[in-house]
């Protein structure tokens, strides 16, 4: 394309304000740059095909029974091993469960504190405060839960050793509240002012807006906030490898040692041979914690969506 | 506003007690850290290199060292990469089918666990690649784990520089290039610099890929090159946290620990800084 032609359409368009509708597609920089924004959809197609392929492999040697209903994963046995990710993903559940019933209620007061309660300038010192904690690397929480949250718990509830999915879940609380913390901000913030000034020229009260006004226009938001956050919590591994207890017993309750399924791909990828039947199965692993975590932003991207509208 | 009557104050009293909560487990973390770890920390821990025999004679020079290279090497991948797809989808293309595809997958990205990037890491970088447990690898795995972070905080930078610039420089006579290349990038670059010192900080931090894709507990010297083995902080402190016998490592893991963690505060507060100045400097 020459220049001349370049610049009489860009001046034109600039003029009627749509630049953005007739961009000068066949230039050398748009075709860079397409190229490289192309890479972020190669990588997620990439990944999901490098699970799937291997992961796939396992259905192979394993029933599909066995692998999602059995709850006896010991996958290097001698004589029989077994491929049950029942423990695994039920250890995934209870540690994700207690972690949501933990950091989502603080995440959400956080929130609506700094959004609509907090005088500017605390809000202004505040907020970069919580967002500090989502620069504390988890390998740390990991490490103050053995060191401190772990014996805490088990003098608390009595027990021989702490480190079980309740520890896990406080530590990984804390792990998952900024995130929680800024996208239920974004959503209250979001609720157009004029609701708010409405709902004050009524006569309604501080505290009558916020629970009757501002919390049902964020609602979608705040679910958005939830369920990304529990997409953040399913995925963490530092934590609950380092103080979740590392059992591979189906758990009973929320003070039994427990597996997730992240920490089980860390513990055991270093360990196996590449290609085994082993090997295959932690993908299939990660293939599930992939999906889950589509799923999850897929219906939370849904959500902003129709909040945005 | 209705003044709230007193009964009202009570649900305040709650949140507000909530945000103090929030605050104060930073400040907990920190001081636990400190309180376990401050005997060891010294110049002569940051300084020396590591010596594995006996943990008390060395220091943790090489993990120091080979996260620093490793917070660079992401910074070299992910900070252009990330920076071209946010010019891409911004200032090229079109609102069309491709282009929410780009974003739904930048979302799913930022979505995955970082223990999947590196089952991703360990078959493309490692395996096939053939890298092997390299600097490189571990590299490669975090920038593409850091991509969509850089990308939305790039995308938000590009999107705030008012369409008006952009039109009077096209209605000057610039090309797009010309136009992206003077006038948006330089308005929106502090913007973008935030959103990778930000994604270089969860980088460093970040543990699982680093152990999936293949640390190095023990080194005699320091990497020269990318494709050598290399310690790194986050590791080291796993290892020390829950591997080693000796009865003093955990109070070296805490050390370590406030290492790694000023690292990370450092670049987060930067970021934090940077966007702050830059708010108040923002005349549009």
């Amino acid at each position: 394309m020459t220049a001349k032609g370049d610049q009489k359409n860009d001046l034109s368009v600039a003029v009627l304000g749509v630049h953005q509708r007739f961009p000068s597609r066949f230039s050398y920089d748009h075709i860079v740059f397409g190229t490289i924004a192309a890479l972020t959809v190669a990588f997620l197609v990439g990944i999901f095909v490098f699970l799937l392929t291997i992961g796939a492999g396992v259905f192979r040697h394993v029933s599909w029974q066995e692998f999602f209903w059995s709850s006896n994963w010991n996958p290097t046995a001698f004589v029989t091993p077994a491929w049950g990710i029942g423990a695994l993903f039920t250890s995934t559940l209870i540690v994700t469960g207690l972690t949501v019933a933990i950091s989502f209620p603080l995440g959400f007061a956080i929130a609506l504190y700094l959004s609509h309660i907090a005088p500017r300038s605390v809000r202004e010192c505040l907020k970069p405060t919580i967002e500090m904690i989502a620069s504390i690397p988890s390998v740390v929480l990991g490490l103050l839960g053995i060191l401190f949250v772990a014996p805490l718990v088990a003098r608390v509830f009595g027990l021989s050793n702490g480190l079980n999915a309740l520890t896990a879940a406080l530590m990984v609380a804390i792990a998952a509240l900024p995130t929680i913390a800024s996208i239920c901000e974004d959503a209250l913030g979001s609720v157009p002012r004029r609701y708010e000034e409405a709902s004050f020229a009524l006569g309604a009260s501080h505290w009558q807006t916020i629970r009757r006004v501002m919390i049902p226009a964020a609602r979608s938001g705040l679910l958005a906030a939830l369920i990304l956050g529990l997409g953040r919590i399913i995925g963490e591994t530092m934590i609950v490898l380092m103080v979740a207890g590392n059992s591979r017993a189906l758990p009973q309750g929320i003070l039994d040692p427990v597996r997730p399924m992240t920490a089980t791909i860390a513990i055991e990828i270093k360990e196996v041979v590449i290609g085994s039947v082993h090997w295959q199965g932690l993908f299939a692993i990660g293939l599930i914690l992939f999906v889950v975590t589509f799923v999850i932003n897929f219906i939370a991207d849904l959500l902003i969506r129709r909040h945005r509208v | 506003m209705v003044h709230a009557s007193r009964r009202e104050y009570i649900p305040f009293i709650i949140f507000q007690a909530a945000t103090i909560a929030g605050v104060a487990i930073l400040f907990m973390t920190l001081m636990l850290l400190w309180r376990e770890g401050h005997a060891v920390l010294s110049w002569d821990f940051v300084m020396r290199p590591w010596s594995h025999r006996d943990i008390t004679s060395g220091g943790i020079a090489q993990a120091i060292i080979g996260s620093l290279f490793v917070g660079m090497g992401v910074t070299l991948f992910s900070f252009p990469v990330g920076v071209a797809t946010a010019v891409y989808l911004t200032e090229y293309s079109r609102e069309t089918l491709w282009k929410r595809v780009i974003q739904l997958a930048i979302q799913n990205l930022a979505g995955v666990p970082s223990v999947v990037y590196g089952l991703f890491g360990l078959v493309v970088f490692v395996n096939t690649l053939k890298f092997g447990t390299t600097l490189i690898a571990a590299i490669l795995t975090l920038s593409v784990m850091t991509l969509p972070w850089v990308i939305t905080a790039s995308v938000e930078a590009l999107t705030a520089v008012p369409p008006r610039f952009r039109h009077s420089s096209l209605a000057l006579g610039a090309t797009r290039w010309q136009t992206v290349w003077r006038v948006v990038l330089p308005s929106a670059f502090p913007g973008c610099i935030t959103g990778g010192i930000v994604g270089i900080a969860r980088a460093l931090g970040e543990t699982a890929p680093i152990i999936i894709v293949g640390a190095t507990f023990y080194l005699s010297g320091f990497p020269t090159s990318p494709f050598q083995k290399f310690m790194a902080l986050p590791y080291h402190v796993f290892i020390l946290a829950t591997q080693h016998s000796n009865s003093s490592a955990q109070s070296y893991a805490a050390a370590t620990a406030l290492v790694l963690i000023l690292m990370t505060f450092c670049l987060t507060l930067g970021a934090i800084i940077v966007r702050y100045r830059l708010r108040l400097k923002k005349d549009w």
